[in-house]
């Protein structure tokens, strides 16, 4: 039992803190929402120098082997600082996949050139009918002599208009909802028969619809097993979410922090407006349930390193829809402490709600994990011995006096 | 970052259930198991159990007696008694005077009390709560009045929980009127024997005598009675709030009861399916289910914070307020499972020696009752009200 960071963990989160603080001003990031691309590729190369966009990489592919508890610290900062680069895309979604099913070749290929920053990529799995679902895959691949020909559709890629590369999920066998016979491969984005639709998302990101035409890849173009994809798809998200639970708990500790600063300085009849117990005890219910989203992320970002599939998803979906109730609730507390001001464009209060009010649709909601997490309830108990039954007994609880 | 327990500690789990498995009484587990109510006898037995090993008083220092075990520890031999459904250790005299004592009391306090708490001889009570000072504490009025050696007592406490059994009081008693409400306070010890106290029951709205009414006419307590200076009983009575709270959180016996509830839902029947698979219903386990994974979580942080020798602070509150929610949702939920079958209310049903007929299930003769008792849990400890002005105004600076 330990919640600690290593030394070279809070070495991580104050390097982010202070890089946030003083060079990613929501000045600053207001003008990268509305650049070309969306972010800013000198930040990007920051990232780089700092070591993040190597974390989760093996050693031998020039990564730091870092587990999702760094992956959780730099999620957490990069929530707090509204951060537009696609990390998550890159990194967490697209890096794991390579990492996790790449052959040896394909990681040399990619994950170093990740890490220095030179390469960025898409997890191009969603579409249009799938909702939340993941083994919902119409896209096709058809082995085509040496190579693979691929047509279909796929929504809302997180940063596809700028990814070097985009990993595209593919069905290579069975009917649309099978959950063998998914394959993914590596598709450049220029590759012709490819388009790209990019628009910026209602948080200031950026997304896209992309169309696959007749698209001709290699066979050094599959990634992992052929038909086998669906677990490392399910692996990949899974960690996207842990990454989003820990950048969601970053906003909310920021939205907490601002709120409670905003009570102690707004001023209404004659008195700073923290004074009326309505708005302190909506103050302290947003404390706990601050408090107890950092600890389902915890939960989340330990758990989602398992080896053990079922114990994962079992965890990663608890803390999804955990830390979604929290954020929706943070979120919108917060606007209604902030008043008037809290419905601006002009406060940093309305953008981490609306980064906040995203990241609860992104990789299922609310509903969709609460009800992954209902569905293991129908899982036969552990242990087919009589539970013990406990605490209803006795009429003696604790008390008063 | 590790939410593992280590090897040791693994083992230590194992110790404590093995010594559970073979000393706890097979007739205190059933009345537990059964929802029955428990005697005097049968808590006090179990005292007596856990006293003879020595692990009565886990959070005591070594020498008076406690085990020398770590937050962890402490933390899972709570886990494994809730998860085994033993009888509670009264708080009053281990958790909460004992404290006080060995902080505030003299040497003969200590020597004369801590003994006859560690071996159940004494049993205690507290008299904190008045009809007119509830959370607002500091306004009590129970008087006593300097008389030679003696202080002569006169008032009424209430809520005294389990006073009809106690031997013992603990009593925040007025001594002075000069200053804020705080400061003429004293805190005495007094032997429920003294002539001139009355306990009077309380029913509660389960049926069941728990809390008392606690009359004090000109009741004599000797002056060496008094816990530390007069007049400065609110600063040691703070103090015991503070232990109050440990371990308020309760993880381990909602733990207990969430599998128990699924279980109910597995066995009772909708629409001739099992009940837990009925989505509307199984999502509300799940939630309570989600609240009490995060709970878990947060109170090993503090624990953790603990151990590191970190005071807990005011984040005691945030486990009471999460924790009496959880254990009252737990509550409702098994009341709805069980259907109509909560409707029955046969008394008599829950002493251990009735030879009745049930009525329904087994297990649908307590919830009802036990959901209607523990909407306590959010009222007493300092109600959710008072916790969260805490926060407010301890973690929040508000």
């Amino acid at each position: 039992m330990d919640f600690n960071f290593t030394e070279e963990q809070t070495v991580l989160q104050d390097t982010l803190k202070r890089f946030i603080d003083r060079d990613y001003s929501f000045q600053k990031r207001r003008e990268l929402v509305r650049s070309p691309e969306g972010f800013s590729r000198d930040v990007w190369r920051q990232f780089a120098e700092f070591g993040v966009l190597a974390l989760p990489f093996p050693e031998e592919y020039g990564g730091l082997n870092g587990s999702a508890v760094d992956t959780l610290i730099v999620m957490e900062a990069f929530g707090r600082g509204l951060v537009l680069e696609p990390y998550v895309a890159t990194v967490v979604l697209g890096g794991s996949v390579v990492r996790d099913a790449g052959n040896a070749a394909q990681k040399q290929a990619l994950l170093p050139a990740i890490g220095a920053g030179e390469l960025m990529l898409a997890l191009a799995h969603y579409e249009p009918n799938t909702r939340y679902e993941l083994n919902h895959v119409a896209t096709t691949a058809k082995s085509d002599g040496g190579g693979w020909t691929l047509d279909g559709a796929k929504s809302v890629v997180l940063h596809g208009a700028t990814a070097d590369k985009l990993i595209v999920s593919a069905r290579t066998s069975g009917g649309t909802r099978d959950n063998n016979g998914i394959s993914l491969f590596v598709v450049d984005r220029k590759a012709s028969g490819v388009s790209v639709r990019g628009y910026p998302t209602q948080d200031g990101q950026r997304a896209a619809e992309i169309t696959l035409k007749g698209v001709r890849v290699g066979a050094d173009a599959l990634i992992g097993a052929k038909d086998q994809a669906l677990p490392v798809i399910e692996r990949a998200i899974d960690y996207g979410i842990a990454a989003l639970c820990a950048e969601a708990v970053g906003l909310i500790s920021a939205l907490n922090e601002a709120t409670l600063e905003y009570l102690k300085t707004r001023k209404q009849f004659g008195v700073a407006i923290g004074k009326f117990q309505a708005l302190q005890h909506r103050m302290a219910d947003m404390t706990v349930a601050a408090q107890q989203a950092h600890s389902m992320m915890y939960l989340a970002c330990v758990k989602v390193d398992s080896t053990d599939a079922s114990e994962r998803r079992r965890a990663v979906s608890a803390a999804k829809a955990y830390i979604g109730q929290a954020g929706r609730y943070v979120g919108q507390q917060a606007i209604q402490l902030h008043g008037g001001m809290g419905v601006t464009d002009e406060l940093i209060v309305s953008h981490w709600f609306k980064r906040l009010t995203l990241i609860n649709t992104t990789f299922g909601d609310v509903d969709h994990h609460l009800g992954k997490f209902s569905d293991t309830l129908l899982d036969a108990p552990a242990s087919q011995s009589v539970p013990r039954l406990a605490t209803e007994g006795g009429k003696v609880h604790g008390g008063v006096g | 970052m590790d939410l593992n327990f280590t090897a040791e500690e693994q083992a230590f789990r194992r110790e404590v259930r093995l010594f559970i498995d073979a000393n706890f009484p097979a007739d205190i587990r059933d009345k537990m198991r059964g929802g029955k109510r428990l005697g005097k006898d049968d808590i006090l037995r179990w005292h007596k159990i856990l006293h003879k090993k020595g692990w009565v008083a886990p959070e005591w220092p070594v020498q008076f007696g406690g085990t020398g075990w770590n937050p962890v520890q402490r933390h899972i031999f709570d886990e494994e008694c809730a998860d085994a459904g033993t009888p509670i250790i009264i708080p009053f005299g281990v958790r909460m005077v004992a404290p006080v004592i060995m902080a505030f009391g003299s040497p003969e306090q200590q020597s004369y009390y801590l003994p006859k708490i560690l071996s159940g001889e004494h049993w205690w009570c507290q008299g904190y709560s008045e009809p007119g000072a509830g959370s607002d504490l500091a306004s009590l009025k129970t008087r006593a009045e300097r008389q030679d050696d003696h202080y002569i007592v006169n008032g009424q406490k209430t809520w005294t929980t389990l006073g009809h059994y106690a031997d013992w009081i603990f009593c925040l008693v007025r001594t002075g009127t000069q200053g804020r409400p705080q400061e003429g306070i004293s805190f005495l010890l007094i032997d429920m024997k003294t002539p001139g106290i009355t306990v009077r029951p309380i029913i509660t709205l389960d049926g069941e005598h728990e809390v008392n009414e606690t009359w004090f006419d000109n009741v004599k307590v000797p002056i060496e009675n008094r816990i530390g200076e007069e007049n400065k009983g609110w600063t040691y009575a703070k103090f015991l709030l503070g232990h109050e709270r440990t371990g308020i959180a309760g993880v381990g016996r909602s733990k207990a009861a969430l599998k128990r509830l699924k279980r109910i839902a597995r066995q009772e029947t909708a629409n001739g399916r099992p009940l837990i698979e009925d989505q509307r219903f199984r999502d509300k386990i799940a939630q309570v289910e989600l609240d009490l994974m995060a709970l878990e979580i947060t109170n090993l942080r503090v624990i953790s914070a603990e151990k590191e020798k970190r005071a807990p602070g005011p984040e005691a509150s945030i486990l009471k307020i999460k924790g009496s929610e959880i254990q009252q949702m737990l509550s409702e939920l098994a009341m709805q499972a069980v259907g109509h079958y909560g409707l029955p209310y046969l008394h008599d049903a829950m002493d251990a020696n009735w030879k009745g007929a049930p009525v329904g299930p087994d297990y649908s003769a307590p919830v009802t009752g036990h959901y209607f008792n523990l909407r306590k849990t959010t009222i007493y400890g300092g109600s959710n009200e008072i916790q969260k002005n805490i926060i407010s105004q301890m973690i929040l600076g508000l």
